[in-house]
């Protein structure tokens, strides 16, 4: 069986003066994931390496890390694909670490909630029936309501990593999928955190979200139809 | 220890866990106690729908869909209940669209259906679409709006708060005490009522859709507060998994008019059921696929078989069938377009769980005594709705009707409880602290990893599709000696922080409780129904086995009981499709 060598990052702020990394060599049969070794080695060789992961196929968005620079789901990226030897493996970027590969998301939640992230209706729904949408208008939503919170695209921002205030792209995506679905009635109520400094504004258009986040989803674009929309609605 | 006081503390932030939070934190004091962050809940994963007879692409009628449910459950599921499950299913349903959830659409802009295995028009006779989707996200769709709306209305979340204990004395129950994982350390929560909303338990077996987080927690800590768990021998095994690793192939594909071919390039069902075809119910299936796998039919001889979506064509399967595409990419390896996808029968649902009442409250014994304080819904918890078997798409709804009612009832208990919280009994949280200091301090030499992969493969190879007298024997020697090597088990990690080989240490703990229910009530019970198969007791009998199993934990082992089956419509007829 082929075997590989990982490099991780391991660091509890708690009892360690300083990050370090620590080499493992793993077998990794046909079709492993980074997921996989890395509970081979928490299993087999070193019960105190910390991660989170869940349901291990890309949906519950538990395990981003950055995986050879790049950020990914460990889930998700095949052993056999990673080139570069030994794989390095460290957590996301500019979140505070707790524990070795774990991150406190905290701040990037709490950006979340500012964008009121859930549907915002002032006429009320008929009763005992659905609302329509059409199809087309439907369609809207795809590519917004896919995300899975990993955090990967923020993580990966250069404008996060500048200013720590900046909404970010999940966030952004999050108002976009809210905006532009027509059932949506709160548009005014979000214009005040997103037309900002800190808001849409701070995207420079640097595309590094779109490349890391693991469903394919284009942040980016969607801040742009954002800032439309914004200059829309103010003028 | 510190020590938090709420109205409700919902354990579980799944969908079950979050819609009952919905319906009391606007009337009473909520909190959402999850050992993981409430979008990471296994609920996410749900592909292929959620069950209502809206009627909005073919004529249907709830009658049709109760049928559906009490003939799927091979009629031992709670009629009462059932009915009470498809009567408010387009109620939650229209609801969830009204919260927000994105559901796919019919042209004229109605909540789109498909068909799904097991849902007939006409009491069996006519193909349905019943099952609302958002593409293939259903779950994922339905939860995040959940969540979304529980940030609304400012529910309290303690997230990545893991459940130790439940504190219930005379059939009371007070509340429960909880680690947190990110720092370390007890948490009492202290509430009127406590509902349990912990999900599946199928991380027990090696070959599995479910989360690494499945596993079975609030059943075990049920059994351990001395109250009865029900039909806990009834597992359902999905019929397509991913080769090797269960990753789920929703049955989405096979509503869509996906086949099941086998290694000499049969579409098999025919010889299983001519009629339903790919349609039919999912332990129906699992056995077919099983039997042919067993026979030498598998491909290349192998344990799987194909699920082959090619007719269907590009653009099919990347409207409807997106997650699917990309899951088989990316963990098979396989473009379904081009080729078929290699699957087998995994390890997916309980049917079985928390016995509990039409409004959620958990029941200790044959007959029906309540648990004052105590509620539960969603997969761990049993109603019962779905019997021996339950059908695709009815598992989201049964989180969403019965969370849903269980929230109802849970704020109704509280307003009449009056302001004061009853006291915590004496020593209320010592056998939290004992488990702690055990698991930290022991220097046995058992490591995890050995007795859970072994616990996984016996209940897989012993207690799967097909079950017999020496293969469940088995399965219980084997559970006896692991549960005793468990008593010797040591972690590496000490430390406080985020400390995951703690928490999956005990989780294999509850592992190895609750798995013995399943094997004693499914030795005892000597007949086969939906998904309990039994070779050598091949027939259903209605005349010794039409009954509930209870299964509480003694000093001496699994003591059974029995309570019977709730028929209201339709008394049990032969099952065939
Ligand atoms: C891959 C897959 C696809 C599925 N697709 C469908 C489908 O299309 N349609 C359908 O109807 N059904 C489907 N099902 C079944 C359905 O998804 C589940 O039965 C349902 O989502 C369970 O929801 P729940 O709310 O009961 O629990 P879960 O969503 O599993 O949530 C459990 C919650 O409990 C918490 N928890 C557990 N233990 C503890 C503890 N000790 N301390 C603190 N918190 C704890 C967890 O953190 C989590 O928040 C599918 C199942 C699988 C495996
Ligand atoms: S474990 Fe769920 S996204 Fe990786």
């Amino acid at each position: 069986m082929p075997t590989r060598r990982f490099k991780i990052f391991r660091y509890n702020p708690h009892t360690d003066e300083r990050p370090r990394y620590q080499e493992y060599e793993v077998q990794v049969p046909t079709g492993s994931t980074v997921l996989d070794a890395l509970n081979e080695i928490k299993w087999t060789q070193d019960g105190t390496l910390t991660y989170r992961r869940s349901c291990r196929h890309g949906i519950c968005g538990s395990c981003a890390m950055t995986i050879n620079g790049a950020n990914m789901l460990a889930c998700e990226a095949q052993v056999h694909t990673l080139k570069r030897d030994p794989i390095v493996v460290e957590p996301l970027r500019s979140f505070p670490v707790i524990k070795d590969l774990v991150v406190d998301m905290d701040g990037f939640f709490d950006k979340l909630l500012l964008v009121k992230p859930y549907l915002i209706v002032k006429t009320p729904p008929p009763t005992d029936k659905e609302r329509y949408q059409s199809p087309e208008d439907r369609k809207l939503l795809d590519g917004a309501y896919e995300c899975i919170l990993c955090g990967a695209c923020t993580s990966s921002c250069p404008s996060f990593w500048a200013d720590k205030e900046f909404l970010g792209p999940a966030a952004l995506l999050k108002a976009y999928r809210f905006i532009f679905d027509t059932r949506d009635e709160g548009v005014q109520e979000r214009l005040d955190v997103l037309d900002n400094k800190h808001g849409l504004w701070r995207c420079h258009t640097i595309f590094n979200c779109v490349e890391a986040c693991p469903k394919g989803l284009n942040p980016t674009w969607a801040i742009g139809e954002l800032k439309k929309k914004v200059i829309s609605e103010k003028f | 220890m510190i020590i938090h006081r709420h109205d409700v503390v919902v354990v579980g932030a799944g969908l079950a866990g979050l819609y009952a939070a919905l319906m009391t934190s606007d009337k009473v004091d909520t909190a959402v106690v999850s050992k993981v962050y409430p979008t990471r809940s296994h609920s996410g994963a749900a592909q292929g729908g959620c069950a209502a007879s809206l009627g909005n692409e073919v004529e249907d009628h709830w009658e049709w869909h109760f049928y559906d449910t009490v003939r799927g459950s091979d009629f031992l599921g709670d009629q009462d209940a059932q009915e009470i499950l498809v009567k408010e299913a387009p109620l939650v349903i229209y609801e969830c669209e009204h919260m927000g959830v994105p559901f796919s659409r019919t042209p004229e802009g109605k909540i789109a259906q498909r068909p799904f295995g097991g849902h007939f028009g006409n009491f069996g006779k006519t193909p349905m679409r019943r099952s609302c989707y958002a593409a293939d996200r259903t779950g994922h769709a339905q939860l995040h709006t959940l969540f979304e709306q529980c940030l609304k209305r400012g529910v309290r979340l303690y997230n990545e708060f893991f459940l130790l204990h439940l504190i219930v004395r005379d059939d009371r129950c007070y509340g429960g005490v909880a680690w947190d994982l990110r720092h370390g350390g007890l948490h009492c929560f202290h509430a009127k009522a406590v509902m349990l909303a912990t999900g599946g338990y199928a991380r027990a077996w090696k070959i599995t859709t479910n989360s690494m987080s499945n596993t079975g927690d609030g059943l075990s800590l049920v059994l351990r507060a001395g109250l009865p768990l029900e039909d806990m021998e009834f597992v359902q095994f999905h019929p397509t998994g991913l080769y090797r690793s269960g990753i789920l192939v929703s049955e989405a594909a096979r509503g869509e008019g996906g086949y099941l071919i086998n290694g000499k390039g049969e579409r098999f069902m025919e010889r299983y059921a001519p009629e339903k075809m790919e349609l039919a119910p999912r332990d129906v299936i699992s056995r077919s696929e099983q039997t042919e796998i067993d026979e030498g039919r598998g491909i290349n001889g192998e344990a799987y078989v194909h699920l082959d979506l090619r007719h269907l064509g590009r653009e099919a399967i990347m409207e409807k069938l997106p997650q699917i595409h990309e899951l088989a990419w990316k963990f098979a390896g396989v473009d379904c377009i081009e080729e078929p996808i290699p699957i087998q029968p995994s390890a997916h649902y309980a049917m079985g769980g928390i016995p509990t009442d039409v409004h959620g409250q958990v029941l200790k014994d044959e007959k029906k005594t309540p648990v004052v304080g105590l509620y539960a819904a969603g997969e761990c918890a049993c109603v019962s709705n779905h019997g021996a078997n339950r059908l695709g798409t009815n598992s989201t709804l049964d989180c969403c009707v019965y969370g849903r009612r269980s929230g109802i009832a849970m704020a109704k208990f509280v307003a009449e409880e009056g302001e004061l919280l009853p006291d915590l009994p004496e020593g209320a949280a010592e056998p939290a602290r004992e488990l702690v200091t055990r698991i930290f301090k022991s220097k046995g030499k058992e490591r995890m990893v050995e007795i859970r992969e072994q616990l996984r493969e016996t209940m897989t190879e012993n207690m799967g599709v097909f079950r017999t007298e020496d293969s469940m024997s088995k399965a219980l020697r084997v559970v006896k000696e692991l549960q005793e090597r468990y008593k010797e088990l040591s972690i590496q990690d000490k430390s406080q922080q985020f400390n995951t080989e703690f928490m999956e240490a005990v989780e294999l703990g509850y592992l190895l409780d609750f798995v013995e229910p399943i094997i004693v009530g499914g030795l005892a019970r000597k007949e086969s129904r939906g998904a309990h198969f039994r070779k050598d007791f091949p027939q259903r009998d209605d005349k010794n086995w039409l009954k509930h199993t209870l299964a509480w934990k003694t000093e001496e082992g699994i003591r059974l009981g029995y309570k019977p089956v709730v028929i209201t419509r339709f008394p049990p007829e032969e099952r065939k499709y």
